[in-house]
């Protein structure tokens, strides 16, 4: 391992955005949101979270990862408590807040990731339904009330139910107001979620824009060994064998609609 | 946070030397020989012949000489608290007296001898691990072992057992440090705080290790038997041992050196 992790990076994530981080196995992504919350601190270049720099010796870091809260790949692997209310409440605890904050954190938390406190709260995190220890998993991170939200590939290995699921949490998130970052393999996820998208290529950002921007470059995506979302994909071909469709289509409602405009259906 | 990257259980370095072309088997007899003449030889003399023994075959194999000296670092707070215990617990003549402390001469001696003994106990036994790789080592062991079968000893599930868990020390080490990252995400902190409270917010860390230790093995397992194992019954081996006439002259210089040195000093 005597190559640079991660290089050139740089990037700058607005309040309230949905930011979706693509790219090929390798290429930094999780390195990369790893520096967000100080987990892990770059050998040079700086760091800053709402005008705070991480890089500096004397920075407080809990504030910080309460700030960020970080969702990692397979959080369920994380679970540890006795009970639900356990684990959820190990991170308010950690912030030192009274008994009743914690339960309230809890409940909220929950809440958000659609499990019903009451009937959840006493059972053992082991004994859950893979979806649900995940969705656990995320409220321990929700209970910390961060403002900007960063989850590693949270629908990998989810059957489509729970996937949906927790994509349309992480929109409801979005839309109460936290920034959240997205690192994910599945252009479909961003390509239905993202406000913007960064692909990353070997340390490197090699493209950066809104989803329709960057699935505009099917060339480049193709290139750095990633792909269209299908419905995408569709379309190109749809084009190629002489329908004439728009590309920039993302979403299986909008090719609907394409679809038929171009036809001349009646709805 | 790269914390456990200093961890140099087993470690082995590839070579060529003389001395890694010997039969594992070889070592490990050799390696138990420098146990037992250690253990039997009880003083300077004999140590000093001892080392220089060591210092050949650390030469030999060409491995420098502070990867055998880095052996000795983890285990310096054991040497300190046995040299001062035989300074301080020995009576004899006395050298110097701190109020109820008192340092004999005879401590003094003692303390080296045994502070020397754990260090050449070390450095030569790591030789062995420094010069083999793993699956040299168990096959070694599993064949050394296969006599004992006889009376119930199971070779070959010992030697897999080792082997595995051999392979598994840095995937352990890489899923500790991903659950304490994402445990110090949710405000842990495993560094501060007194003994107790160490120890508490270690649970967070070892329950999910655990839990997950058993998951790895279970799928282990299965795959496995998927790949059609059944135990060492039967089964070929893709490099089979072979003793060679150069393990046959080292064997015997070893023997002869350890009989030789156990039996004058």
């Amino acid at each position: 391992m005597s190559q640079a992790a991660l290089r050139n990076v740089s990037l700058e994530i607005e309040d309230g955005e949905l930011v979706g981080i693509i790219g090929p196995t390798g290429s930094g992504k999780s390195t990369l949101v790893q520096h967000f919350n100080g987990l892990l601190k770059p050998d040079s270049g700086k760091v800053y979270v709402d005008g705070v720099d991480l890089t500096l010796k004397d920075t407080q870091l809990r504030p910080i990862r309460q700030k960020v809260g970080m969702v990692f790949q397979y959080p369920e692997h994380q679970l540890f408590g006795e009970t639900v209310l356990e684990d959820v409440g190990f991170g308010p605890q950690n912030i030192g807040l009274s008994d009743d904050d914690v339960v309230q954190r809890v409940q909220e938390a929950l809440a958000y990731v659609g499990l019903d406190f009451a009937s959840i709260k006493d059972q053992s995190p082991f004994e859950l339904s893979g979806g649900q220890k995940r969705r656990v998993a995320i409220a321990g991170v929700l209970a910390m009330r961060p403002s900007v939200l960063i989850l590693d590939e949270p629908t990998a290995g989810l059957d489509p139910e729970g996937r949906e699921e927790i994509l349309a949490e992480i929109r409801q998130l979005h839309n109460d107001g936290i920034t959240v970052v997205l690192v994910t393999h599945s252009m479909e996820d961003v390509a239905r979620l993202a406000s913007r998208l960064i692909v990353m290529d070997q340390g490197a950002v090699a493209l950066d824009g809104t989803p329709v921007e960057v699935f505009g470059q099917a060339a480049r995506l193709k290139e750095l060994g990633l792909g269209l979302p299908e419905i995408t994909e569709l379309m190109h071909e749809l084009k190629a064998n002489g329908l004439d469709v728009r590309t920039d289509i993302l979403t299986v409602p909008e090719a609907e609609e394409e679809i038929i405009r171009v036809m001349g259906w009646q709805k | 946070m790269r914390m456990f990257r200093s961890v140099t259980i087993g470690q082995h370095i590839p070579g060529d030397s003389i001395i890694h072309r010997l039969d594992p088997r070889t070592k490990i007899l050799s390696a138990i020989l420098l146990i037992v003449l250690l253990f039997v030889v009880n003083g300077f003399a004999g140590y000093g012949l001892v080392a220089l023994a060591i210092a050949l075959v650390v030469r030999a194999s060409r491995i420098p000489g502070k990867f055998v000296l880095r052996g000795i670092r983890p285990l310096m707070m054991i040497l300190i608290l046995t040299l001062a215990l035989h300074l301080f617990m020995t009576d004899g003549r006395v050298i110097f007296q701190f109020f109820f402390l008192k340092v004999t001469w005879e401590g003094l001696v003692r303390g080296l001898l045994m502070g020397t003994r754990l260090i050449l106990l070390i450095m030569g036994t790591s030789m062995l691990t420094l010069t083999t790789s793993p699956m040299q080592l168990t096959d070694g062991i599993e064949t050394l072992l296969r006599p004992g079968k006889k009376i119930g000893i199971p070779a070959h599930e010992l030697a897999m057992m080792m082997t595995i868990a051999l392979r598994f020390i840095p995937t352990l080490l890489e899923e500790t440090e991903k659950i304490m990252k994402a445990q110090m995400a949710r405000g842990a902190d495993f560094q501060s705080g007194g003994l107790m409270q160490r120890a508490k917010s270690l649970i967070p860390l070892l329950v999910p290790l655990f839990v997950n230790a058993f998951r790895r093995a279970d799928d282990l397992a299965i795959a496995m038997e998927a790949r059609g194992y059944r135990g060492g019954e039967g089964r070929t081996k893709l490099r089979e041992l072979q003793f060679q006439q150069h393990d046959l002259v080292a064997l015997f210089l070893v023997v002869v050196f350890s009989v030789l040195v156990g039996v004058f000093f």
